[in-house]
């Protein structure tokens, strides 16, 4: 158990290891309208094909801290940093994928993978190597075959792997997930998890995953950052380097189930 | 729809024995309800006629057969082909207007709020009363038409168009923010195909008051079109063509009606 990521990172630390780091959030903090803050100096790395979960409890500010993270809202102070470079809006070489899928109704499934990879600002790519992607993406979520299938027809599980499709199809080097599993029912939850894993082992990506489920953390993390109540900081951070699948090692699973329980009451009682 | 579904389908569902279905009705019930009122037309001129001879000219037995001879005369189809293209006009000149009203309505608050009061009172005022203004200021011909068609339609294709707007999934425009869209591509990819269909039922209802402010606007100030061919045959004394006329109205505005329906339902089932 190393203590709270409350270390201090500058910039200048993140950008030399850029070599290694994908996103530095420096010292952000983040405020609504109204001027109750949410989260405050919060300092966060991740590092290239590394799983983070960002886990926390409903309305700790772990979603704000995501948007904010993937350049979507704006910080009340403090930098982020993509592969180096300060950042303040969406960058090409990072995707999302939401709670709900969030497919376009009037678009099948392949061409709801293809969306935004024309977009002015993505980078360009000729059409050949786009519809390899999006076959390639559509197949890797086991939707071979459904291309032509419109949203409506699919399940929540299925919606979700096109926009888990659509994510991989624009080959980043980070993908944000927030609570992408929570609306899922248990078994296609896991099946998706471990999809996730071997996804983005697959792409090389990144992944910076938000949720409130202690074990969907175990089973999918490299890192698990604690986030605590408002205004909110990250208060623990383990290192999971069991092997997957990870419901093998059930001692070692359990014995992290039982640091994070911990944890979590000491961030809501102590605190 | 779901009227004759209810009412008509259960009776005749029980006398054949098995579910109710709509389907099982057919053409059958609707053929009848038209005979019927034929039935009754014929019976009304019949009546009347013995009092007042003329009252005979308007009957079934006479119309039926002038609409006949009308339908092989080029002469009727010029007058059918200029309405529906005021018809035309109108609707477009309609869109053009509300559909950019509508969503500057749907995403500016300020602006839904300046226009509220505004486009209910103007809503509210009978087309067919701004015919003077509209003659004074654009002339006799199809101008005034023209504008008096699109004051008609434009509302019903606002206020669909601004209420498709509001009800825009927001994680849609979360999407193309994340993917870096521009305003431009926002609106081209997400706004417009995700208002289609509520500006599609609004040009439903526009086409529906079109048609109904179309005739009395073809009787002023204009020398063809359905509305001057109806009180042509009036000053020609030919009452069999007045009523084939008549007909022809409901006809053609039954014929655009589905047209309006049909594509509905065509983007809907993509949806």
């Amino acid at each position: 158990m190393t203590p709270a990521a409350s270390q201090p990172r500058t910039l200048e630390t993140a950008a030399s290891a850029s070599a290694e780091t994908v996103l530095a959030g420096d010292s952000l903090s983040f405020a609504y309208a109204d001027g109750s803050p949410v989260f405050s100096e919060v300092s966060l790395a991740i590092r290239r094909r590394e799983i983070v979960c960002l886990l926390g409890g409903s309305g700790c500010g772990k979603s704000t801290l995501l948007r904010t993270l993937a350049g979507l809202e704006r910080p009340a102070a403090g930098q982020v940093a993509f592969l180096g470079q300060p950042c303040s809006a969406p960058h090409p070489r990072s995707a999302l994928v939401f709670q709900q899928a969030s497919l376009l109704p009037w678009l099948n499934v392949a061409d709801n993978v293809r969306f935004g990879l024309d977009f002015r600002h993505q980078p360009r790519i000729a059409a050949e190597a786009r519809e390899r992607r999006v076959a390639e993406a559509i197949t890797a979520v086991g939707l071979a075959g459904r291309e032509r299938a419109w949203p409506a027809e699919l399940s929540g599980g299925q919606a979700q792997r096109v926009a888990l499709a659509r994510a991989l199809a624009r080959e980043p080097e980070l993908l944000f997930a927030d609570e992408p599993f929570s609306a899922l029912d248990a078994i296609t939850r896991a099946e998706m998890q471990a999809l996730l894993v071997e996804l983005v082992h697959r792409w090389h990506a990144a992944v910076l995953l938000v949720t409130h489920d202690i074990d969907e953390a175990i089973l999918v993390a490299d890192r698990i950052l604690l986030m605590g109540s408002r205004p909110s900081r990250i208060h623990r951070e383990w290192t999971v380097d069991i092997p997957h699948p990870r419901e093998a090692d059930a001692a070692a699973v359990t014995a992290l189930r039982l640091s994070i329980l911990g944890a979590l009451r000491e961030s809501t009682t102590g605190a | 729809m779901a009227a004759p579904l209810s009412s008509a389908s259960p009776a005749l569902g029980a006398a054949q024995g098995r579910p109710a279905r709509r389907r099982a009705a057919g053409p059958l019930l609707p053929l009848a309800g038209l005979l019927l009122a034929a039935l009754l037309w014929a019976l009304a001129t019949a009546l009347m006629a013995r009092n007042t001879p003329i009252a005979a000219q308007f009957s079934p037995q006479r119309a039926f057969p002038a609409l006949a001879g009308l339908l092989v005369d080029p002469y009727l189809w010029e007058h059918v082909g200029l309405s529906l293209q005021r018809v035309a006009v109108g609707l477009a000149c309609a869109l053009a207007i509300g559909v950019p009203a509508g969503i500057l309505t749907g995403i500016s608050a300020h602006f839904a709020q300046a226009s509220g009061p505004l486009f209910q009172f103007l809503r509210m005022i009978s087309p067919l009363s701004w015919m003077p203004i509209a003659v004074m200021a654009l002339g006799v011909g199809d101008a005034p038409v023209y504008f008096l068609l699109a004051f008609a339609a434009v509302w019903p294709i606002l206020l669909n168009t601004a209420a498709g707007v509001a009800q825009l999934d927001r994680n849609w425009l979360l999407l193309a923010r994340s993917l870096s869209a521009t305003r431009g591509e926002t609106i081209l990819r997400v706004v417009l195909p995700g208002i289609t269909a509520h500006i599609l039922t609004g040009v439903r209802l526009a086409i529906g008051i079109i048609w109904i402010i179309l005739v009395p606007a073809e009787m002023l100030g204009v020398s063809a079109g359905l509305g001057y061919f109806i009180l042509d045959a009036r000053d020609r004394l030919a009452y069999p063509d007045l009523m084939a006329a008549i007909l022809l109205i409901g006809f053609l505005g039954y014929l655009l009606d589905h047209a309006a329906r049909w594509l509905h339902r065509r983007w809907l089932h993509r949806a």
